[in-house]
Protein backbone atom coordinates (compact mmCIF):
# COMPACT_ATOMS: atom_id res chain seq x y z
CA UNK A 1 0.00 0.00 0.00
CA UNK A 2 1.35 3.13 -1.12
CA UNK A 3 1.02 6.63 0.92
CA UNK A 4 -1.90 8.40 -0.16
CA UNK A 5 -0.10 11.71 -0.70
CA UNK A 6 3.35 9.93 -2.33
CA UNK A 7 4.76 6.97 -3.31
CA UNK A 8 6.53 5.98 -0.92
CA UNK A 9 5.27 3.13 1.35
CA UNK A 10 2.39 3.84 3.65
CA UNK A 11 3.09 2.91 7.36
CA UNK A 12 0.52 4.72 9.12
CA UNK A 13 -3.23 2.87 7.98
CA UNK A 14 -6.31 3.79 9.77
CA UNK A 15 -10.19 3.85 9.57
CA UNK A 16 -11.23 6.40 10.92
CA UNK A 17 -15.01 6.69 11.51
CA UNK A 18 -16.58 10.24 11.99
CA UNK A 19 -19.90 11.40 11.84
CA UNK A 20 -20.75 7.79 11.25
CA UNK A 21 -18.65 7.45 7.88
CA UNK A 22 -15.80 5.37 7.51
CA UNK A 23 -12.90 6.78 5.90
CA UNK A 24 -9.48 5.21 5.28
CA UNK A 25 -6.24 6.97 5.25
CA UNK A 26 -2.97 5.65 4.26
CA UNK A 27 0.02 7.73 5.13
CA UNK A 28 4.12 7.30 4.72
CA UNK A 29 5.76 8.58 8.04
CA UNK A 30 6.77 11.85 6.69
CA UNK A 31 3.27 12.36 6.07
CA UNK A 32 1.70 11.00 8.79
CA UNK A 33 4.07 13.43 10.91
CA UNK A 34 2.85 15.86 9.09
CA UNK A 35 -1.01 15.36 9.45
CA UNK A 36 -0.26 14.87 13.20
CA UNK A 37 -1.06 11.19 12.84
CA UNK A 38 1.02 9.26 15.45
CA UNK A 39 3.02 6.83 13.93
CA UNK A 40 2.02 3.91 16.19
CA UNK A 41 4.93 3.29 18.52
CA UNK A 42 3.53 0.79 19.85
CA UNK A 43 5.17 -1.87 18.24
CA UNK A 44 2.72 -5.03 17.56
CA UNK A 45 3.48 -8.51 18.70
CA UNK A 46 2.57 -9.98 15.57
CA UNK A 47 5.11 -7.66 13.54
CA UNK A 48 7.96 -8.47 16.23
CA UNK A 49 6.83 -12.08 15.24
CA UNK A 50 7.13 -11.71 11.17
CA UNK A 51 10.58 -10.67 12.18
CA UNK A 52 11.46 -13.72 14.29
CA UNK A 53 9.67 -16.32 11.80
CA UNK A 54 12.48 -16.97 9.91
CA UNK A 55 15.59 -16.63 12.75
CA UNK A 56 15.35 -19.50 15.06
CA UNK A 57 14.20 -18.19 18.59
CA UNK A 58 17.21 -17.64 21.13
CA UNK A 59 18.02 -20.76 23.06
CA UNK A 60 15.32 -22.83 21.16
CA UNK A 61 16.15 -25.49 18.34
CA UNK A 62 15.13 -24.66 14.61
CA UNK A 63 13.00 -27.82 14.27
CA UNK A 64 11.50 -26.28 10.89
CA UNK A 65 10.29 -29.76 9.50
CA UNK A 66 8.39 -30.69 12.83
CA UNK A 67 4.45 -30.39 13.44
CA UNK A 68 3.27 -27.27 13.96
CA UNK A 69 3.17 -26.94 18.30
CA UNK A 70 -0.30 -26.63 19.33
CA UNK A 71 -2.53 -25.61 22.93
CA UNK A 72 -3.97 -28.96 24.19
CA UNK A 73 -6.01 -27.31 26.09
CA UNK A 74 -7.76 -24.85 23.75
CA UNK A 75 -6.61 -26.08 20.26
CA UNK A 76 -4.54 -22.84 19.05
CA UNK A 77 -1.61 -23.60 16.92
CA UNK A 78 1.15 -21.14 17.13
CA UNK A 79 0.44 -20.34 13.34
CA UNK A 80 -2.62 -19.07 14.36
CA UNK A 81 -1.06 -17.25 17.03
CA UNK A 82 1.38 -15.85 14.64
CA UNK A 83 -1.60 -14.50 12.86
CA UNK A 84 -3.43 -12.71 15.76
CA UNK A 85 -1.00 -12.45 18.04
CA UNK A 86 -3.65 -13.38 20.72
CA UNK A 87 -3.36 -16.89 22.84
CA UNK A 88 -6.27 -18.66 23.37
CA UNK A 89 -5.58 -19.97 27.13
CA UNK A 90 -3.28 -19.54 30.31
CA UNK A 91 -1.96 -22.96 29.32
CA UNK A 92 -0.72 -21.80 26.29
CA UNK A 93 1.91 -19.99 27.96
CA UNK A 94 3.24 -22.79 28.58
CA UNK A 95 3.00 -25.22 25.84
CA UNK A 96 3.86 -22.28 23.48
CA UNK A 97 6.86 -21.33 26.19
CA UNK A 98 9.96 -22.18 23.91
CA UNK A 99 8.87 -19.91 20.91
CA UNK A 100 7.03 -17.17 22.95
CA UNK A 101 9.09 -16.74 25.55
CA UNK A 102 12.23 -15.02 23.56
CA UNK A 103 9.53 -12.98 21.68
CA UNK A 104 7.53 -11.90 25.02
CA UNK A 105 11.28 -10.77 26.35
CA UNK A 106 11.69 -8.54 23.02
CA UNK A 107 8.19 -7.23 23.62
CA UNK A 108 9.18 -6.07 27.54
CA UNK A 109 12.50 -4.89 27.04
CA UNK A 110 14.30 -7.71 28.15
CA UNK A 111 12.42 -8.67 31.19
CA UNK A 112 12.53 -12.36 31.67
CA UNK A 113 9.48 -12.70 34.30
CA UNK A 114 7.14 -11.21 36.49
CA UNK A 115 7.94 -8.90 39.48
CA UNK A 116 4.69 -7.10 41.42
CA UNK A 117 1.59 -7.61 42.71
CA UNK A 118 0.82 -11.37 43.33
CA UNK A 119 -2.98 -11.99 43.46
CA UNK A 120 -3.63 -13.39 47.21
CA UNK A 121 -5.24 -16.78 45.67
CA UNK A 122 -2.11 -17.67 43.49
CA UNK A 123 -0.75 -20.75 43.75
CA UNK A 124 2.35 -20.94 46.43
CA UNK A 125 5.79 -22.34 46.65
CA UNK A 126 5.51 -24.91 44.34
CA UNK A 127 5.27 -22.58 41.75
CA UNK A 128 8.28 -20.56 42.55
CA UNK A 129 10.09 -23.64 42.56
CA UNK A 130 9.11 -24.77 39.06
CA UNK A 131 9.98 -20.89 37.88
CA UNK A 132 13.37 -21.57 39.51
CA UNK A 133 14.46 -24.62 38.21
CA UNK A 134 13.19 -23.06 34.72
CA UNK A 135 15.62 -19.83 34.87
CA UNK A 136 18.42 -22.20 35.93
CA UNK A 137 17.99 -24.19 33.05
CA UNK A 138 17.69 -21.16 30.95
CA UNK A 139 20.60 -19.43 32.51
CA UNK A 140 22.59 -22.91 31.31
CA UNK A 141 21.18 -22.33 27.94
CA UNK A 142 22.15 -19.14 27.85
CA UNK A 143 25.58 -19.02 28.54
CA UNK A 144 26.17 -22.09 26.59
CA UNK A 145 25.25 -19.88 23.59
CA UNK A 146 27.33 -17.61 24.78
CA UNK A 147 23.96 -15.10 25.42
CA UNK A 148 25.73 -13.31 28.26
CA UNK A 149 22.95 -10.07 27.97
CA UNK A 150 20.42 -12.65 28.52
CA UNK A 151 22.05 -14.95 31.22
CA UNK A 152 22.63 -12.09 33.17
CA UNK A 153 18.95 -10.45 32.95
CA UNK A 154 17.86 -14.22 34.41
CA UNK A 155 20.98 -14.42 36.33
CA UNK A 156 19.45 -11.01 37.95
CA UNK A 157 15.97 -12.49 38.45
CA UNK A 158 17.17 -15.84 39.55
CA UNK A 159 18.87 -13.29 42.79
CA UNK A 160 15.90 -11.04 43.25
CA UNK A 161 13.54 -14.10 43.57
CA UNK A 162 11.61 -14.48 47.01
CA UNK A 163 13.10 -17.49 49.06
CA UNK A 164 10.83 -20.24 49.28
CA UNK A 165 8.22 -19.77 52.26
CA UNK A 166 8.59 -15.70 52.47
CA UNK A 167 6.29 -13.43 51.08
CA UNK A 168 7.65 -11.49 47.72
CA UNK A 169 9.62 -7.90 48.76
CA UNK A 170 7.99 -6.00 46.22
CA UNK A 171 4.31 -5.54 44.79
CA UNK A 172 0.97 -3.78 46.33
CA UNK A 173 -0.68 -6.63 47.46
CA UNK A 174 1.65 -8.49 49.74
CA UNK A 175 0.54 -12.09 50.90
CA UNK A 176 -0.70 -12.19 54.20
CA UNK A 177 -0.47 -15.39 55.52
CA UNK A 178 -1.39 -17.10 51.79
CA UNK B 1 -29.30 3.38 30.50
CA UNK B 2 -28.84 5.96 32.21
CA UNK B 3 -25.57 8.31 32.11
CA UNK B 4 -26.03 12.36 32.69
CA UNK B 5 -25.47 14.27 29.55
CA UNK B 6 -22.06 15.61 31.22
CA UNK B 7 -19.78 13.08 32.71
CA UNK B 8 -19.09 13.57 36.59
CA UNK B 9 -15.59 14.43 35.19
CA UNK B 10 -16.62 17.95 34.06
CA UNK B 11 -16.98 19.08 37.60
CA UNK B 12 -13.40 19.14 38.48
CA UNK B 13 -10.22 20.19 36.97
CA UNK B 14 -7.81 18.50 39.11
CA UNK B 15 -4.22 18.69 39.67
CA UNK B 16 -2.45 20.18 36.35
CA UNK B 17 -4.89 20.54 34.23
CA UNK B 18 -3.13 22.63 32.30
CA UNK B 19 -1.76 19.95 30.11
CA UNK B 20 -2.95 17.00 32.01
CA UNK B 21 -6.45 16.58 31.24
CA UNK B 22 -7.19 13.08 32.96
CA UNK B 23 -5.32 10.15 34.49
CA UNK B 24 -6.24 6.46 33.59
CA UNK B 25 -5.23 3.02 35.10
CA UNK B 26 -6.27 -0.15 33.42
CA UNK B 27 -5.90 -3.78 34.51
CA UNK B 28 -5.93 -6.92 32.27
CA UNK B 29 -6.90 -10.05 34.41
CA UNK B 30 -8.49 -13.44 32.99
CA UNK B 31 -10.16 -15.72 35.32
CA UNK B 32 -8.36 -19.32 36.14
CA UNK B 33 -10.37 -22.17 34.43
CA UNK B 34 -11.60 -20.66 31.41
CA UNK B 35 -9.62 -20.27 28.05
CA UNK B 36 -9.45 -16.31 26.66
CA UNK B 37 -12.29 -14.56 25.57
CA UNK B 38 -11.75 -15.85 22.02
CA UNK B 39 -11.11 -18.89 22.29
CA UNK B 40 -14.37 -19.46 24.88
CA UNK B 41 -17.50 -20.05 23.88
CA UNK B 42 -21.12 -18.38 24.18
CA UNK B 43 -21.55 -20.37 27.54
CA UNK B 44 -18.83 -19.50 28.18
CA UNK B 45 -18.48 -16.10 27.93
CA UNK B 46 -22.28 -15.57 29.66
CA UNK B 47 -20.46 -17.39 32.93
CA UNK B 48 -17.40 -15.05 33.04
CA UNK B 49 -20.05 -12.25 33.39
CA UNK B 50 -22.12 -14.48 35.45
CA UNK B 51 -19.51 -14.50 37.85
CA UNK B 52 -18.28 -10.90 37.76
CA UNK B 53 -21.54 -9.98 38.45
CA UNK B 54 -21.64 -12.21 41.82
CA UNK B 55 -18.35 -10.68 42.88
CA UNK B 56 -20.52 -7.72 44.59
CA UNK B 57 -19.05 -5.13 42.91
CA UNK B 58 -20.98 -2.31 44.15
CA UNK B 59 -19.58 -2.38 47.49
CA UNK B 60 -16.08 -1.37 45.87
CA UNK B 61 -17.83 0.68 42.87
CA UNK B 62 -20.60 2.07 45.00
CA UNK B 63 -24.33 1.61 45.33
CA UNK B 64 -26.11 3.15 41.95
CA UNK B 65 -23.45 1.09 39.72
CA UNK B 66 -24.72 0.68 36.44
CA UNK B 67 -24.61 -2.67 34.05
CA UNK B 68 -24.83 -2.33 30.60
CA UNK B 69 -25.42 -5.12 28.73
CA UNK B 70 -23.59 -4.44 25.77
CA UNK B 71 -25.64 -7.09 23.43
CA UNK B 72 -28.95 -5.00 24.18
CA UNK B 73 -27.27 -1.75 24.29
CA UNK B 74 -28.05 0.61 20.93
CA UNK B 75 -25.30 2.04 18.98
CA UNK B 76 -25.67 5.09 19.79
CA UNK B 77 -25.45 4.08 23.81
CA UNK B 78 -22.15 2.39 22.60
CA UNK B 79 -20.83 5.21 21.18
CA UNK B 80 -21.87 7.60 23.97
CA UNK B 81 -19.78 5.27 26.25
CA UNK B 82 -16.88 5.32 24.14
CA UNK B 83 -16.63 9.18 23.95
CA UNK B 84 -17.00 9.46 27.76
CA UNK B 85 -13.82 7.13 28.10
CA UNK B 86 -15.79 4.24 29.67
CA UNK B 87 -15.55 1.35 27.35
CA UNK B 88 -13.27 0.41 24.55
CA UNK B 89 -13.87 1.18 20.69
CA UNK B 90 -13.55 -2.47 20.86
CA UNK B 91 -15.64 -3.74 23.59
CA UNK B 92 -18.57 -1.54 21.99
CA UNK B 93 -17.92 -3.20 18.36
CA UNK B 94 -17.63 -6.38 19.36
CA UNK B 95 -21.09 -9.37 18.90
CA UNK B 96 -20.45 -11.30 21.47
CA UNK B 97 -21.81 -11.30 25.36
CA UNK B 98 -20.32 -8.66 26.95
CA UNK B 99 -20.67 -6.30 29.37
CA UNK B 100 -19.57 -3.02 31.56
CA UNK B 101 -20.17 -1.92 35.14
CA UNK B 102 -19.75 1.54 36.00
CA UNK B 103 -19.37 3.32 39.07
CA UNK B 104 -22.16 5.80 39.83
CA UNK B 105 -19.28 8.55 39.77
CA UNK B 106 -17.98 7.08 36.66
CA UNK B 107 -14.58 7.23 37.55
CA UNK B 108 -14.40 3.43 37.58
CA UNK B 109 -15.59 0.86 34.91
CA UNK B 110 -15.16 -2.52 34.86
CA UNK B 111 -15.68 -4.05 31.16
CA UNK B 112 -16.25 -7.77 30.55
CA UNK B 113 -15.25 -9.83 27.49
CA UNK B 114 -13.10 -7.67 25.72
CA UNK B 115 -9.85 -8.81 25.13
CA UNK B 116 -9.49 -10.08 28.51
CA UNK B 117 -12.11 -11.16 30.87
CA UNK B 118 -11.60 -8.34 32.63
CA UNK B 119 -10.48 -4.91 32.10
CA UNK B 120 -10.73 -2.34 35.53
CA UNK B 121 -10.73 0.82 34.56
CA UNK B 122 -9.99 4.09 36.82
CA UNK B 123 -10.08 7.46 34.91
CA UNK B 124 -9.67 10.52 37.11
CA UNK B 125 -9.56 14.02 36.28
CA UNK B 126 -6.06 15.86 36.26
CA UNK B 127 -3.08 14.03 37.28
CA UNK B 128 -3.87 11.63 39.67
CA UNK B 129 -2.45 8.21 38.69
CA UNK B 130 -1.55 7.22 42.25
CA UNK B 131 -5.22 7.65 43.34
CA UNK B 132 -6.22 6.08 40.26
CA UNK B 133 -3.75 2.96 41.21
CA UNK B 134 -4.53 2.34 44.56
CA UNK B 135 -8.50 2.33 43.49
CA UNK B 136 -7.88 0.36 40.63
CA UNK B 137 -6.04 -1.98 43.30
CA UNK B 138 -8.97 -1.98 45.41
CA UNK B 139 -11.34 -3.21 43.12
CA UNK B 140 -8.55 -5.53 41.51
CA UNK B 141 -8.73 -6.95 45.36
CA UNK B 142 -12.37 -7.24 45.82
CA UNK B 143 -12.18 -9.14 42.16
CA UNK B 144 -9.36 -11.42 43.74
CA UNK B 145 -10.61 -12.47 47.15
CA UNK B 146 -14.02 -13.92 45.08
CA UNK B 147 -12.08 -15.34 42.32
CA UNK B 148 -9.81 -17.33 40.65
CA UNK B 149 -6.97 -15.14 38.58
CA UNK B 150 -5.09 -16.62 36.19
CA UNK B 151 -1.56 -16.04 37.46
CA UNK B 152 1.77 -17.71 36.69
CA UNK B 153 5.16 -16.79 39.08
CA UNK B 154 6.95 -16.66 36.10
CA UNK B 155 4.64 -14.68 33.66
CA UNK B 156 2.39 -13.00 36.02
CA UNK B 157 -1.13 -12.48 34.96
CA UNK B 158 -1.84 -14.10 31.90
CA UNK B 159 -3.20 -12.14 29.31
CA UNK B 160 -4.50 -13.09 26.07
CA UNK B 161 -2.07 -10.71 24.44
CA UNK B 162 1.49 -10.93 25.35
CA UNK B 163 2.31 -7.38 25.52
CA UNK B 164 -0.03 -7.09 28.74
CA UNK B 165 1.50 -9.90 30.14
CA UNK B 166 3.48 -9.18 33.36
CA UNK B 167 1.56 -6.91 36.07
CA UNK B 168 -1.19 -6.39 33.03
CA UNK B 169 -1.07 -2.71 34.06
CA UNK B 170 -1.37 0.49 32.01
CA UNK B 171 -1.26 3.64 33.82
CA UNK B 172 -1.86 6.90 30.70
CA UNK B 173 -2.12 10.13 31.16
CA UNK B 174 -4.00 12.37 28.34
CA UNK B 175 -1.96 15.25 27.22
CA UNK B 176 -3.11 18.78 26.36
CA UNK B 177 0.14 19.47 23.51
CA UNK B 178 -0.94 22.37 21.77
CA UNK B 179 2.07 24.35 21.97
CA UNK B 180 4.38 21.54 21.43
CA UNK B 181 2.55 20.64 18.27
CA UNK B 182 2.77 24.55 17.40
CA UNK B 183 6.53 24.41 17.84
CA UNK B 184 7.03 21.51 16.11
CA UNK B 185 8.35 19.85 19.10
CA UNK B 186 5.94 16.90 19.46
CA UNK B 187 8.17 14.59 17.00
CA UNK B 188 11.26 15.17 19.72
CA UNK B 189 8.34 14.30 22.24
CA UNK B 190 7.70 10.84 20.12
CA UNK B 191 10.86 10.05 19.96
CA UNK B 192 11.70 10.40 23.28
CA UNK B 193 9.04 8.56 24.47
CA UNK B 194 10.05 5.36 22.43
CA UNK B 195 13.16 5.33 23.42
CA UNK B 196 11.35 5.12 26.69
CA UNK B 197 9.36 2.51 25.68
CA UNK B 198 6.34 4.68 25.74
CA UNK B 199 2.83 4.50 23.42
CA UNK B 200 2.28 7.56 22.21
CA UNK B 201 -1.77 7.56 20.95
CA UNK B 202 -4.77 10.10 19.90
CA UNK B 203 -7.62 11.30 21.91
CA UNK B 204 -9.70 7.49 21.58
CA UNK B 205 -6.94 4.88 22.33
CA UNK B 206 -5.26 2.56 19.66
CA UNK B 207 -5.53 3.95 16.33
CA UNK B 208 -6.97 6.94 16.77
CA UNK B 209 -5.44 10.30 15.75
CA UNK B 210 -4.68 13.36 18.15
CA UNK B 211 -7.81 15.13 17.05
CA UNK B 212 -7.27 18.24 19.31
CA UNK B 213 -3.78 18.43 20.22
CA UNK B 214 -4.68 15.77 22.73
CA UNK B 215 -2.02 12.68 22.94
CA UNK B 216 -2.57 9.53 25.57
CA UNK B 217 0.98 8.67 26.56
CA UNK B 218 0.88 4.98 28.31
CA UNK B 219 3.49 2.61 29.06
CA UNK B 220 4.18 -0.43 26.99
CA UNK B 221 6.07 -2.40 28.71
CA UNK B 222 4.37 -4.72 31.72
CA UNK B 223 6.78 -7.47 32.62
CA UNK B 224 9.46 -7.15 34.77
CA UNK B 225 8.11 -4.28 36.41
CA UNK B 226 6.13 -3.44 39.49
CA UNK B 227 2.94 -1.40 39.57
CA UNK B 228 4.81 0.87 41.77
CA UNK B 229 7.66 1.33 39.71
CA UNK B 230 5.81 2.22 36.77
CA UNK B 231 3.36 4.55 38.99
CA UNK B 232 7.58 6.17 40.49
CA UNK B 233 8.47 6.59 36.91
CA UNK B 234 5.36 8.14 35.49
CA UNK B 235 5.10 10.69 38.67
CA UNK B 236 8.84 11.27 39.39
CA UNK B 237 9.94 11.62 35.63
CA UNK B 238 7.24 11.11 32.59
CA UNK B 239 4.69 13.40 33.23
CA UNK B 240 6.51 15.90 35.67
CA UNK B 241 9.19 16.24 31.99
CA UNK B 242 6.20 16.29 29.61
CA UNK B 243 4.55 18.87 31.43
CA UNK B 244 7.26 21.24 31.68
CA UNK B 245 8.33 20.80 27.93
CA UNK B 246 4.89 21.76 27.46
CA UNK B 247 4.74 24.82 29.27
CA UNK B 248 8.18 25.74 28.46
CA UNK B 249 7.23 25.72 24.39
CA UNK B 250 3.86 28.00 25.80
CA UNK B 251 6.78 30.39 26.87
CA UNK B 252 8.05 30.19 23.51
CA UNK B 253 4.86 31.16 21.94
CA UNK B 254 4.26 33.97 23.78
CA UNK B 255 7.38 35.41 23.12
CA UNK B 256 5.93 36.54 20.05
CA UNK B 257 2.24 37.58 21.25
CA UNK B 258 1.19 39.04 18.26
CA UNK B 259 1.03 35.88 16.46
CA UNK B 260 -0.31 34.20 19.22
CA UNK B 261 -3.32 35.85 19.88
CA UNK B 262 -3.50 36.23 16.05
CA UNK B 263 -4.09 32.58 16.28
CA UNK B 264 -6.18 32.33 19.37
CA UNK B 265 -8.32 35.20 18.79
CA UNK B 266 -8.79 33.56 14.52
CA UNK B 267 -10.39 30.40 16.48
CA UNK B 268 -12.35 32.11 18.74
CA UNK B 269 -14.07 34.23 15.99
CA UNK B 270 -14.31 31.08 13.97
CA UNK B 271 -16.26 29.00 17.10
CA UNK B 272 -18.26 32.16 17.80
CA UNK B 273 -19.77 32.67 14.13
CA UNK B 274 -19.39 29.67 12.38
CA UNK B 275 -23.00 27.72 10.96
CA UNK B 276 -21.42 24.49 10.20
CA UNK B 277 -18.84 22.54 12.35
CA UNK B 278 -17.49 18.64 11.70
CA UNK B 279 -15.97 17.06 14.72
CA UNK B 280 -12.28 17.72 13.64
CA UNK B 281 -12.41 21.45 12.93
CA UNK B 282 -14.46 21.66 16.56
CA UNK B 283 -11.96 19.98 18.45
CA UNK B 284 -9.24 21.74 16.67
CA UNK B 285 -10.20 24.81 17.27
CA UNK B 286 -11.39 24.12 21.21
CA UNK B 287 -8.07 23.09 21.57
CA UNK B 288 -6.82 26.24 20.55
CA UNK B 289 -9.29 28.18 23.07
CA UNK B 290 -8.01 25.80 25.96
CA UNK B 291 -4.33 27.22 25.08
CA UNK B 292 -5.95 30.39 25.41
CA UNK B 293 -7.85 30.01 28.23
CA UNK B 294 -4.76 28.58 30.39
CA UNK B 295 -2.34 31.11 29.74
CA UNK B 296 -4.90 34.11 30.27
CA UNK B 297 -5.37 35.44 27.01
CA UNK B 298 -8.32 34.63 26.55
CA UNK B 299 -9.90 36.08 29.41
CA UNK B 300 -13.62 35.93 29.02
CA UNK B 301 -13.29 31.75 28.06
CA UNK B 302 -13.88 29.33 30.78
CA UNK B 303 -11.79 26.48 31.16
CA UNK B 304 -14.96 24.39 32.58
CA UNK B 305 -16.96 25.18 29.04
CA UNK B 306 -14.03 24.11 27.34
CA UNK B 307 -14.36 20.84 28.84
CA UNK B 308 -17.73 20.97 28.78
CA UNK B 309 -17.95 21.38 24.42
CA UNK B 310 -14.84 19.08 23.92
CA UNK B 311 -17.22 16.21 25.36
CA UNK B 312 -20.37 17.61 24.27
CA UNK B 313 -19.49 18.07 20.56
CA UNK B 314 -18.83 14.50 19.95
CA UNK B 315 -21.68 12.84 17.64
CA UNK B 316 -22.70 10.66 19.97
CA UNK B 317 -23.25 13.27 23.00
CA UNK B 318 -24.89 15.92 20.38
CA UNK B 319 -27.49 13.44 19.42
CA UNK B 320 -28.04 12.75 22.99
CA UNK B 321 -28.63 16.30 23.62
CA UNK B 322 -30.90 17.13 20.71
CA UNK B 323 -32.80 14.06 21.56
CA UNK B 324 -33.24 13.19 17.76
CA UNK B 325 -31.66 11.44 15.19
CA UNK B 326 -29.76 13.96 12.93
CA UNK B 327 -28.14 13.93 9.76
CA UNK B 328 -24.72 14.66 8.99
CA UNK B 329 -25.44 18.39 8.02
CA UNK B 330 -27.75 18.60 10.95
CA UNK B 331 -25.26 17.86 13.14
CA UNK B 332 -22.84 20.25 11.70
CA UNK B 333 -25.36 22.64 12.39
CA UNK B 334 -26.26 21.13 16.05
CA UNK B 335 -22.77 21.16 16.85
CA UNK B 336 -22.32 25.30 15.61
CA UNK B 337 -25.18 26.25 17.28
CA UNK B 338 -24.50 24.67 20.73
CA UNK B 339 -20.17 26.03 20.70
CA UNK B 340 -21.64 29.50 19.46
CA UNK B 341 -24.50 30.19 21.94
CA UNK B 342 -21.86 28.66 24.70
CA UNK B 343 -19.26 31.26 23.75
CA UNK B 344 -21.08 34.27 23.41
ZN1 LIG C 1 3.70 10.41 1.73
ZN1 LIG D 1 -4.22 -22.69 24.83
Amino acid sequence: MRCQHCDKPAVVHEVLIKNGKRTEVHLCETHAAEAGVPVTLHQPINQLLSQLVNVSPAGAKASPAKAQPTCSTCGLTFAQFRNSGILGCPDCYDIFEQNLGPLIEKAHAGAVSHTGKVPQRAGGNLDLQLLRQRLVRELDEAVAAEQYERAARLRDRLLTLPESGCSPATGIGEIEGA
Amino acid sequence: MRLAPNGPLLDEAGPDSDVVLSSRVRLARNLAGFPFVNKATVAQRHQVIGLVQRVGLESTLGTGTVWVNLMHATSKERQLLVERHLISRQLAEGDTPRAVAISPDERISVMINEEDHLRLQVLLPGQQLEDALSRANSVDDAVETKLDVSFSRRWGYLTACPTNVGCGIRLSVMLHLPALRMTGEIERVRRAAKELHLAVRGFYGEGSDSTGDLYQVSNQVTLGVSENDLLEQFCQRIVPRLIDYERQARRLLEQSPTTLDDRLHRAMGVLRSARLMGIDEAMKLLSRIRLGACLGRLPDVDLRTVRRLLLQAQPAHLQLAMGSELGEDQLREARATMIREALT
